[in-house]
């Protein structure tokens, strides 16, 4: 994840770019030129005349109105408010007046990826600083229009004023002249507003989200809302087998007795994105629907076409078992030996079943070729992954293909690498025709890109005096980075080869421990039976609910009382002590949000068989901690098993708030998304694929499993942190602590069910 | 052929009679507020009003649908109560689920116009929001019929002897 933070932001660095504000027939225009660009023009010249490709990022017409260009995917985080909101503060604009464009795959735009909660935390300075040069342009052109030096001036909110008189933006954009370059070095030097000079950011602001109106009257465009002229429907016929498998017959003679049926295509895919592929193709989409049923597809199936969850769990205990498997991700001190000569020591592993991502919108796509470029119409988080894809599978350039953006009807991971867009151009490509394909949801959870199932086996020894004195976690499931992305893998710390950073993340906890060692390993029968899939909270999802359940275990085999256990690691000492500027403060920020979730909690007089468990999390990666204290309180039902969750509780210091109701919106989702990893949903997989195929069986929480919850945000004035996925990670360890306080039951395999109660309570 | 009225308006589709309402509403009307989620029934995405009554039109056919009323999301003009209520509570995420959030809890509030948090749970249940905002729709509907209650306490007292 380091890695690929820094390759993003090398595409979009600064060093090599200049901010370019220019007239334009349409208003103002604020641009990243490209470093290179030495033409002799000026910025005015160069925005007018076309004369390079500028990556604009904000426009301002005659009337004052701002568009801020958002080359993030919108998939109910609502991004482009505060990417928005970021911009206008340090313009001093009128957001009233503000509006949002979201772009499409533009080489100019960089590299396009919207995921691991990166989005503000990458784009607030940049942002910031683009927002700021406006500013500062604004000033020169309007002291000039009042006859006074720019240094007399303030920018307030769409008006420059100097004492007495002001002239609004509105003024200036039509009267006013604008010729100014920001070198690179000029950029560096603009400063981020602080704290207290921050008037449309942070967590006293109140303001709507600007895509939610059209969502709530049916005008919000998803992918599989687009139609284009003369397309097919299309649906896909998913193999036995995720890879390997191949067509070795196909008979269509019952689908043809369906009106509206065009025939199938067998794909052959140049990028191997999918193996064994039929495309069945209608003139409507129910049509296709029953054509696929009505099909009857032979193949040479891949060779895990027997391969069971039971099987994937096995290998990956026997993996963690194994302590030459894998390779280091952490190595403090001397753990080997620590643990080979202690007396004192214990073990338990831990696991999570396969999960599935069942975000509401099923795949779709509409490829469609056109004045000699592809055009693919789908809703896409990783845009910059999925382009190579459809270039080797089409045999062209990657810039003769354009993916247009709409919003998601839910991302959660599965719509960052764009597998799905790949069939859908193949088809288009064989039938001459633009291809409209849309996979039901059956199709779309046996072709989802699961969360592996994952094992994780915990160690731990204590000092002669009883102190815990070596940590090992060792870890395994199916990598999502080595399957789809495989140039982000990450050199281990021991040189031995190289790791999922992504499903690692978490195990590099904020804990001082003298030895300390994680290991983790690629669980390769996940692997070569399915694409392993990021999914929301990614790595730290399962990793934490082991090791924040494992010193829960540690603590009460200590007699210490868990949180104070937690508060004398955090110290902050060492490599815990936190960087500028996304970790300031380090684990202490830590201790005290946990200190704060449970003087919260402190008072609550619990019923029998009740009990309140806590948990830390630090989200989505050391480089970017969102730090969070969860307390869970729940009840257990003694006679059932029946485990209530009562009401969740999370104190959350992310830095800045940028969108404050935004930001409560995703802890709100995030720990029910994590309550409902805890207790409800799970997949499994039977004959190499997920048994549970649509809504009847796999089951997220509904709304009558809803908790209460209580989410408080520490006022902060640190650099911002992403907030999409941290608040899921948590709650799951904190409902296991809360289950073995309330009824003295250990739980060590997500999700946890009433059987699992029942047996720990007759052990 | 099939005949019914949709948002007040008369339509006669041609799709086979087998032909789930949802994907008739969708890419022969042209009306893509309703959305499809599971095909089954079982999440809401495609609720809409058969004569008021909240219906998933995934699996009703058209065949069923002929000389009926169907009401959308964009039948409601963007000026039922529940869809301010849905915007001052800022409900939506992703929004893909919205839509038919907003059709299931439009018939609750029509039947009963101050639910209880049980009343509420049990009329939304078999609505799935993925996005898991199931906390301000629950906000959302309580909003509304606090805010129509009241509307209707000031405009129109003798609305219910008319």
């Amino acid at each position: 994840m380091k890695k690929l933070f820094q390759k993003n932001s090398e595409t979009v660095n600064l060093n090599r770019r200049s901010f370019m504000i220019g007239s334009a027939s349409a208003g103002l225009v604020m641009a990243f030129a490209p470093a290179l660009f030495t033409g002799s023009l000026s910025a005015k010249e160069s925005i007018s005349q076309q004369a390079f490709s500028p990556t604009i990022w904000w426009t301002m017409g005659v009337n004052g109105e701002v568009e801020v260009s958002i080359a993030k995917a919108e998939m109910g985080q609502h991004i482009g408010t505060a990417l928005a909101r970021i911009v206008a503060d340090e313009l001093e604009c009128d957001w009233d007046k503000v509006s949002i464009t979201y772009v499409d795959t533009h080489e100019k735009w960089g590299y396009m990826v919207t995921g691991g909660s990166w989005s503000v935390f990458q784009s607030f300075k940049p942002l910031s600083q683009a927002g700021a040069a406006g500013r500062l342009a604004l000033i020169d052109a309007g002291a000039k229009m009042l006859g006074v030096k720019p240094e007399q001036c303030i920018a307030q909110k769409g008006q420059i004023i100097a004492g007495g008189q002001s002239v609004s933006y509105a003024d200036i954009v039509q009267k006013g002249e604008f010729n100014r370059t920001f070198t690179s070095e000029e950029v560096a030097q603009l400063p981020l507003k602080p704290a207290n000079k921050r008037h449309l950011t942070g967590l006293n602001q109140d303001f709507k989200a600007l895509d939610i109106p059209a969502k709530t009257n049916g005008t919000a465009v998803y992918g599989i809302d687009v139609e284009i002229e003369g397309m097919v429907y299309a649906r896909p016929v998913i193999p036995p087998t995720r890879y390997g498998s191949k067509v070795t017959s196909v008979d269509d003679s019952g689908a043809k007795a369906i009106k509206g049926y065009r025939g199938f295509e067998i794909l052959n895919d140049p990028s191997n994105t999918v193996e064994g592929w039929v495309v069945v193709l209608a003139d409507n989409y129910h049509s296709a629907i029953k054509a696929v049923d009505a099909l009857n597809v032979n193949y040479k199936v891949g060779n895990t076409a027997k391969v069971s969850e039971a099987d994937i769990q096995a290998q990956g205990k026997k993996l963690c078992d194994d302590s030459a498997s894998g390779t280091l991700f952490v190595d403090e001190g001397n753990t080997p030996k620590v643990l080979a000569d202690a007396k004192n020591k214990f073990d338990a592993t831990y696991t999570t079943a396969t999960a599935s991502h069942y975000q509401l919108e099923p795949l779709n796509a509409i490829a469609e070729f056109k004045d000699g470029n592809w055009i693919v119409h789908t809703g896409n988080q990783w845009q910059s992954l999925t382009l190579p894809a459809l270039a080797k599978a089409l045999d062209i350039e990657q810039n003769n293909i354009i993916i247009r953006p709409y919003y998601l009807g839910g991302g959660f991971g599965r719509r960052l690498f764009g597998d799905w867009t790949v069939p859908a151009a193949l088809t288009a490509k064989a039938i001459g025709k633009p291809v409209k394909l849309v996979f039901t949801r059956a199709d779309d959870s046996l072709f989802d890109q699961s969360r592996s199932a994952s094992t994780a086996k915990l160690t731990a020894s204590f000092s002669e005096t009883g102190e815990l004195s070596a940590l090992e976690h060792a870890f395994a499931a199916g990598w999502p980075t080595k399957a789809m992305a495989p140039g982000f893998l990450a050199p281990g710390v021991d040189g031995n080869g190289k790791f999922d950073s992504f499903s690692a993340s978490g195990a590099d906890h904020w804990y001082s421990m003298s030895n300390h060692r994680a290991r983790a390993i690629n669980n390769e029968l996940a692997q070569s039976t399915f694409t392993p899939g990021w999914l929301r909270s990614v790595g730290p999802g399962w990793i934490v609910w082991s090791l924040e359940s494992f010193i829960d275990e540690i603590a009460h085999k200590q007699s210490v009382d868990p949180v104070k256990f937690r508060l004398s690691m955090l110290d902050g000492k060492g490599k815990q002590a936190g960087k500028a500027p996304e970790s300031v403060g380090g684990a202490r920020r830590l201790h005290d949000v946990l200190k704060k979730v449970s003087d919260k909690v402190s008072s609550i007089k619990l019923n029998e068989n009740e009990g309140i468990g806590f948990s830390v999390s630090s989200g989505q990666e050391r480089h970017m901690p969102a730090w969070i204290g969860t307390a869970a309180h729940v009840h257990v039902n003694k006679s059932d098993g029946k485990i209530t969750l009562k009401k969740l509780y999370a104190v959350v210091d992310a830095g800045l708030i940028v969108h404050p109701d935004g930001a409560l919106a995703q802890l709100e989702g995030s720990l029910l998304w994590g309550a409902s990893m805890a207790l409800h949903e799970s997949n499994s997989y039977k004959n190499g694929q997920v048994a549970a195929t649509n809504f009847n069986t796999y089951l997220p929480l509904r709304m009558q499993d809803v908790p209460e919850m209580d989410i408080e945000f520490v006022q902060s004035d640190e650099f911002p942190v992403g907030l999409g996925e941290p608040g899921v990670i948590g709650v799951a360890p904190a409902i296991g602590n809360a289950i073995f306080n309330a009824v003295g039951v250990r739980l060590r395999d997500l999700p946890m069910k009433p059987s699992a109660v029942l047996k720990g309570l007759k052990a | 052929m099939v005949t019914f009225t949709i948002n007040g308006k008369v339509i006669e589709s041609h799709a086979s009679e087998d032909t789930p309402l949802l994907w008739v509403i969708r890419d022969e009307v042209g009306l893509k507020g309703t959305k499809f989620g599971c095909g089954i029934a079982m999440c809401g995405a495609c609720t809409v009003h058969l004569d008021g009554q909240a219906t998933r039109s995934c699996v009703l056919p058209i065949a069923a649908v002929a000389g009926k009323n169907i009401t959308t999301i964009e039948g409601l003009n963007n000026e039922h109560p529940l869809q301010k209520a849905w915007v001052d509570e800022q409900v939506p995420q992703c929004g893909y689920c919205q839509s038919g959030q907003i059709m299931q809890a439009a018939t609750l509030l029509a039947e009963n116009p101050s639910p209880t948090d049980e009343e509420i749970v049990n009329h939304m249940n078999g609505n799935y929001c993925r996005c898991m905002a199931y906390k301000r729709i629950k906000s959302a509907i309580k909003r509304a019929a606090d805010e129509s209650q009241s509307a209707v306490q000031m405009f129109n007292p003798n609305e219910q002897d008319v």
